[in-house]
């Protein structure tokens, strides 16, 4: 059975159409990720595996549970899903370690020494243990991201998503967190990353999948659809990813 | 006309910093006049023995301002915790995916801040003759903190809805994400942000409420749960001498003050962590 699998998805907002039909699944343990020009979808697509956007047509099953169900147990279903936001998103009221902690108490029950542990051992995991004290606001952004990430970590979820993790960042922090990133797929952890970093989605991903237009274009293995797309939309977006001074010939 | 003469046309006249100078000048000219005027005119010593009378002052502090002022400090603080509390319920229910409850809480906040404060505590003061029976607890208090609490709620319902609005909207879906219900997610995660954000607002309305809480005597309390203003009047009465009341009205600004500065403090706080 597939961790994710999603049927059909179709979302609006307002008259703008954003995912008019698609149909993907993740594996156990697999890393996907996800590229395409903005305004493709492929973010709504992310926002939609935890429901954060409800789509008006189709499913999500997550280990086979349907989460658009209105009776499925959402809360439950989103602790198997860690999201790592573009803006990080973290809670500026509560300390680093408050961060990672505040979940696992008030949702998973933990106790606080136990919830505590796991996000000194996840802080230790993103390279930050030194920072446990620290408040948001007195980290640098690739920092942030970090902490962002090991907060999602300390609920042990099953699948992490990323939306565009290193687009707010400052060129010379985005190699830590993709570093973190690397590493978690290292060790195994399935990930659905929104990005537009093609050299960690050709090093990194098992799979990548080209959006426009609201649908999936093509999709494979990152030396196929990177490497040598089929797809001529595929092939005019990647031009001007790797090649930014790359001028279209006009006709 | 070339040009040029019209520059040296404009420069004949005043310059700017002339023409600043001037105007300054004239400023302070009817300032010192109307000093002047009233130093000459005004009957000090009346003035003084009416409105600032030593002995008065000290016969003041000895028959009870000392209580009357613990008395305001009370009012307004358990007015402020009974207006914290309910304008947080409202603002909730304002923001409330449940109809009813937005439209109950709306209906309550524009009745109590449309009216004045003192019709309301004229509604108390009469309530023991509508309902003979009524026994609102811990009288006084019980009575002054509602009285005023019912009407702080409605002010600060709203600067708390604003304060909720104002935590951006990737806090709930970070909150969410992590598997928080909607309730958890409000508590740990939305109010103690929006509490931040309107923590200057809100010391606002308790220099409000400080103020309101003059209108207690409406109610017709007794001697003995007299608050500042309750205490002057009482004592200017009897003295024939607006003294005890300024003296009250100088406690009010003993207690403002502070808080004033308090408000600057927490709003440069504010301005320094965004």
């Amino acid at each position: 059975m597939a961790l994710v699998e999603i049927q059909n998805l179709h979302k609006s907002f307002g008259s703008n159409h954003v995912l008019r039909g698609i149909d993907f699944t993740v594996e156990q343990g697999e890393v996907v990720c996800v590229i395409g020009p903005s305004g493709s979808g492929k973010s709504t697509l992310l926002r939609c595996v935890n429901l954060l956007e409800v789509p008006q047509e189709g499913q999500v099953f997550v280990r086979g549970e349907d989460i658009t169900d209105r009776d499925c147990h959402l809360d439950s279903a989103r602790q198997q899903i860690g999201m790592v936001f573009q803006q990080f998103n973290l809670f500026p009221h509560l300390s680093v370690l408050d961060n990672c902690t505040v979940a696992q108490t008030t949702v998973l029950k933990r106790s606080k020494a136990e919830a505590e542990q796991i996000a000194r051992d996840t802080l230790d995991r993103v390279g930050l243990s030194d920072k446990v004290t620290a408040y948001p606001m007195q980290l640098s952004g690739g920092q942030q991201q970090r902490v962002a990430i090991a907060r999602a970590l300390s609920m042990d979820p099953a699948l992490m998503l990323f939306d565009e993790p290193t687009s707010a960042l400052d060129p010379e922090l985005v190699g830590d967190v993709l570093t973190v990133m690397r590493k978690l797929a290292l060790d195994g952890m399935t990930m659905l990353v929104v990005t537009h970093e093609m050299a960690f989605a050709r090093e990194v991903a098992d799979r990548v999948v080209f959006m426009d237009g609201g649908v999936i274009v093509e999709q494979g293995p990152p030396a196929e659809v990177i490497g040598n797309p089929k797809e001529d939309r595929t092939r005019t977006f990647l031009r001007r990813v790797l090649d930014p001074t790359h001028v279209e010939p006009t006709p | 006309m070339t040009v040029s003469d019209a520059v040296v046309e404009k420069r004949r006249g005043l310059s700017p910093r002339q023409r600043a100078q001037r105007s300054r000048g004239i400023q302070y000219a009817v300032l010192v006049v109307i000093v002047v005027v009233a130093a000459f005119t005004a009957n000090w010593s009346q003035i003084a023995n009416v409105f600032f009378k030593p002995e008065f002052v000290k016969s003041a502090f000895t028959s009870g301002l000392p209580g009357a002022f613990l008395k305001t400090i009370e009012y307004t603080a358990g007015a402020f915790v009974i207006g914290l509390v309910g304008g947080t319920l409202l603002a909730l229910m304002r923001l409330s995916p449940v109809a009813p409850y937005r439209w109950i809480a709306t209906a309550y906040i524009e009745f109590f801040r449309g009216l004045p404060a003192i019709v309301v505590f004229v509604a108390f003061s009469l309530l023991p003759l509508a309902f003979a029976d009524l026994v609102i607890p811990l009288d006084p208090y019980g009575t002054v903190w509602l009285a005023l609490g019912i009407v702080a709620a409605a002010y600060m319902a709203e600067v708390i809805r604003a304060g909720i609005q104002a935590v951006p909207k990737g806090q709930i879906e970070a909150a969410r994400s992590l598997g928080m219900p909607v309730g958890v997610a409000t508590r740990k995660i939305v109010l103690p942000q929006a509490f931040r954000i309107v923590l200057p607002p809100l010391a606002n309305d308790l220099i409000l409420l400080v103020k309101d809480s003059s209108l207690v005597f409406i109610i017709g309390t007794s001697a003995a749960a007299y608050e500042l203003t309750g205490f002057g009047r009482d004592l200017a009465n009897t003295e024939s001498n607006l003294t005890p009341l300024v003296t009250a009205g100088f406690c009010y600004l003993v207690i403002t003050l502070p808080l004033g500065l308090l408000v600057r403090w927490l709003e440069a706080k504010a301005a320094r962590a965004h």
